[in-house]
């Protein structure tokens, strides 16, 4: 047999969509490799998440009721407990934060080769896995030339899975070695909150590391305020304490939807642009025409910022700053 | 207490850039400190600041062109350095997290921290994995993705935030000893002062090899093969503007307009 194992993520009571993006990655795989698919859920309210997981082509989930929140001590315990039981031929992880607190762990225990971040798998005699490189400038394939293999998949790259499957949910229980349990989840907090609502704004100017330093962050403001748009950004600009958290848009910051973005100076990392692709109209200025933000926008100047900005302020009637 | 910090050097490519069989060619690449390790670094050196007797070393598994690097890290207040390099490394054709994590463990073996701080991820490759991979083969205890570190030299355990998506932090308490992967923004690095960039001529990069490590040259294969690398087809339909910025902010206008943006 060539079984795959899924394991599902949720948090704080839902599971993630990623969760079914794993059923659709996994239920490809299984028939590539002609086996079967198994989701694994951890944690939580384990029966209600098996419901939901029991997804069309889904042929087994195994609940581990272990915990309510995720915990990567437990979940490599319980990951590796579940792969020597059903010995699967690919284990398949999300690519998360948390996925890879234990991804590489369990894979490190088990004596998996790891690729991380993939965004797509090739089944032929060995898995081939195709991922970026080089801030997504170049794209590679690499192959795995073992029976074993685990990998991580970005969320987003697969669709989720729908329907509703004839899955056997079947409770797996794990002897927890709480003596490898060294770390302890104390709590959660939402950060970035304050006075602006990104995810309120019709027209977000936002802006990013080709700013290059704190003085110029006047010249987008005062495009933002030309145009009655609202200021957002890139990571690095809140990293460095130019902008507040609540301005960032991505992964780790706010998903936005705004009729129209306009990024400035903005590479369109995949977290970046995991916040940003359901804008409406998106519009870049940068000047590397084959920056990956150009894969989404569609208009774009692949001009110097610091003469298209100034030169736009003045298009609309605004006066650009002295910089 | 010790504190290693590994510091990975990674190449940034430039705007135009030519592929020669499976890599970017040389010429298109700079080398620079890893954007996540300068966090690392600094967090090991501000602990170092707040101890008694807190002795922060880098590692790092790269070539003797990687001394630059490493020498920031010393001029921003590193003590010394381990750099580990020798033909079996520089014959490995894809050096992956696995084998990473295996190298690294060696000089945790050797040097015995009680911290272990790594970037989340190397910005050139972005496997993000392995600080996790190495705390699981030398046995510490780790958390990934720390954004914000509570932790007094000498205790038993570290206080740390652990950025989740969607501006999410789960606290977590974590036993030493243990690695931490650190992500931007966790402080703010600091630039090497003219005296730091002084001292750190005098400070050590010791080279070290596999053997030396006591390790077999076998650990550098790996069932990862590298088999493809290529510019992937652009995906773009951007209409783009053209012309001097004057003339592409004009059409830049016009479009906003039409999208409803009013001055
Ligand atoms: C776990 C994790 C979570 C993350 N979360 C987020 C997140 O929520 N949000 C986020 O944004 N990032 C996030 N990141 C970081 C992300 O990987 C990128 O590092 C970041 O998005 C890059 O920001 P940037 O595009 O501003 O900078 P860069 O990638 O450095 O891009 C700068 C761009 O500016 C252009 N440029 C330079 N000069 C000029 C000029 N004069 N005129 C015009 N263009 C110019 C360049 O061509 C380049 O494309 C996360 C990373 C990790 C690992
Ligand atoms: N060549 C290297 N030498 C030393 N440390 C490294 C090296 N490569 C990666 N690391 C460390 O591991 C982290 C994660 O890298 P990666 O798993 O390659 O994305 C980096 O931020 C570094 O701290």
């Amino acid at each position: 047999m060539s079984d795959i194992l899924a394991v599902a993520e949720h948090r704080r009571g839902d599971l993630r969509d990623v969760s079914f993006e794993l059923v659709t990655a996994g239920r490809e795989l299984a028939d590539a490799a002609d086996g079967d698919l198994h989701v694994a859920v951890i944690g939580g309210d384990v029966d209600g998440f098996a419901d939901e997981l029991n997804r069309e082509g889904v042929d087994m989930v195994h609940t581990v009721s272990e915990g309510e929140e995720f915990n990567h001590d437990i979940y490599t315990q319980s990951v590796e407990a579940l792969a020597d039981e059903i010995d699967p031929e690919l284990l398949v992880l999300p690519n998360t934060v948390n996925g890879l607190d234990y991804a590489p762990a369990v894979a490190n225990a088990l004596s998996l080769p790891l690729v991380t971040d993939a965004i797509d798998v090739e089944y032929g005699d060995e898995p081939a896995v195709t991922r970026e490189m080089y801030g997504s400038k170049v794209e590679t394939v690499v192959e795995v030339d073992a029976d074993r293999v685990a990998l991580t998949i970005r969320p987003g790259e697969w669709p989720p899975a729908e329907g509703t499957g004839d899955a056997e949910i079947s409770q797996f229980d794990v002897d927890i070695d709480e003596s490898a349990v060294r770390s302890t989840v104390t709590g959660y907090q939402e950060v970035g909150g304050g006075d602006v609502d990104i995810t309120d704004a019709d027209v977000l100017v936002s802006v990013g590391r080709g700013i290059e330093e704190e003085e110029n962050i006047a010249l987008v403001e005062a495009l933002a305020d030309t145009l009655g748009a609202t200021l957002s950004s890139s990571r690095p600009i809140v990293d460095n304490g130019w902008l507040p958290k609540n301005r960032q848009v991505g992964q780790s910051g706010k998903v936005v939807t705004p009729d129209v973005y306009i990024a400035i100076g903005i590479s369109g990392a995949v977290q970046h642009v995991a916040g940003m692709k359901g804008a409406d109209t998106i519009v870049a200025i940068n000047t590397d025409a084959s920056a990956p933000i150009y894969d989404l926008a569609d208009y774009g100047v692949a001009d110097d910022l610091f003469d298209v900005v100034p030169a736009l302020i003045e298009e609309f009637g605004g006066e650009p700053p002295a910089l | 207490m010790k504190v290693l910090v590994a510091v990975a050097e990674v190449a940034d490519v430039e705007d135009e850039f030519e592929i020669d069989g499976l890599a970017i060619d040389e010429q298109y690449l700079n080398y620079d400190l890893n954007e996540w390790d300068d966090y690392a670094v600094e967090a090991g050196v501000q602990l170092q600041e707040a101890g008694e007797d807190v002795e922060v070393v880098s590692v790092t598994i790269g070539p003797e062109r990687a001394d630059e690097t490493i020498r920031m890290a010393l001029a921003k207040g590193v003590d010394r350095s381990i750099r580990v390099w020798d033909e079996n490394l520089e014959g490995t054709e894809y050096l992956d997290s696995e084998t990473k994590a295996d190298v690294l463990a060696a000089v945790v073996e050797d040097e015995q921290p009680d911290l272990v701080l790594t970037g989340v991820q190397s910005d050139d490759t972005a496997f993000g994995a392995t600080g996790v991979a190495l705390a699981e083969e030398v046995g510490f205890e780790w958390a990934a993705v720390v954004n914000d570190l509570e932790y007094e030299p000498g205790n038993e355990t570290a206080s740390v935030h652990r950025e989740l998506e969607g501006g999410v932090e789960e606290f977590t308490d974590v036993e030493l000893p243990a690695v931490l992967t650190i992500q931007t923004g966790i402080n703010e690095p600091r630039y090497a002062s003219l005296r730091g960039i002084r001292q750190a001529q005098s400070k050590e990069i010791a080279p070290k090899t596999l053997d030396e490590l006591g390790l077999d040259a076998s650990v550098t294969d790996s069932d990862v093969s590298l088999t493809q690398l290529y510019e992937p087809e652009t995906e773009s339909d951007a209409t783009l503007f053209e012309g001097s910025p004057d003339e592409e902010a004009d059409q830049l206008a016009d479009l906003l307009r039409d999208e409803g943006v009013e001055a």
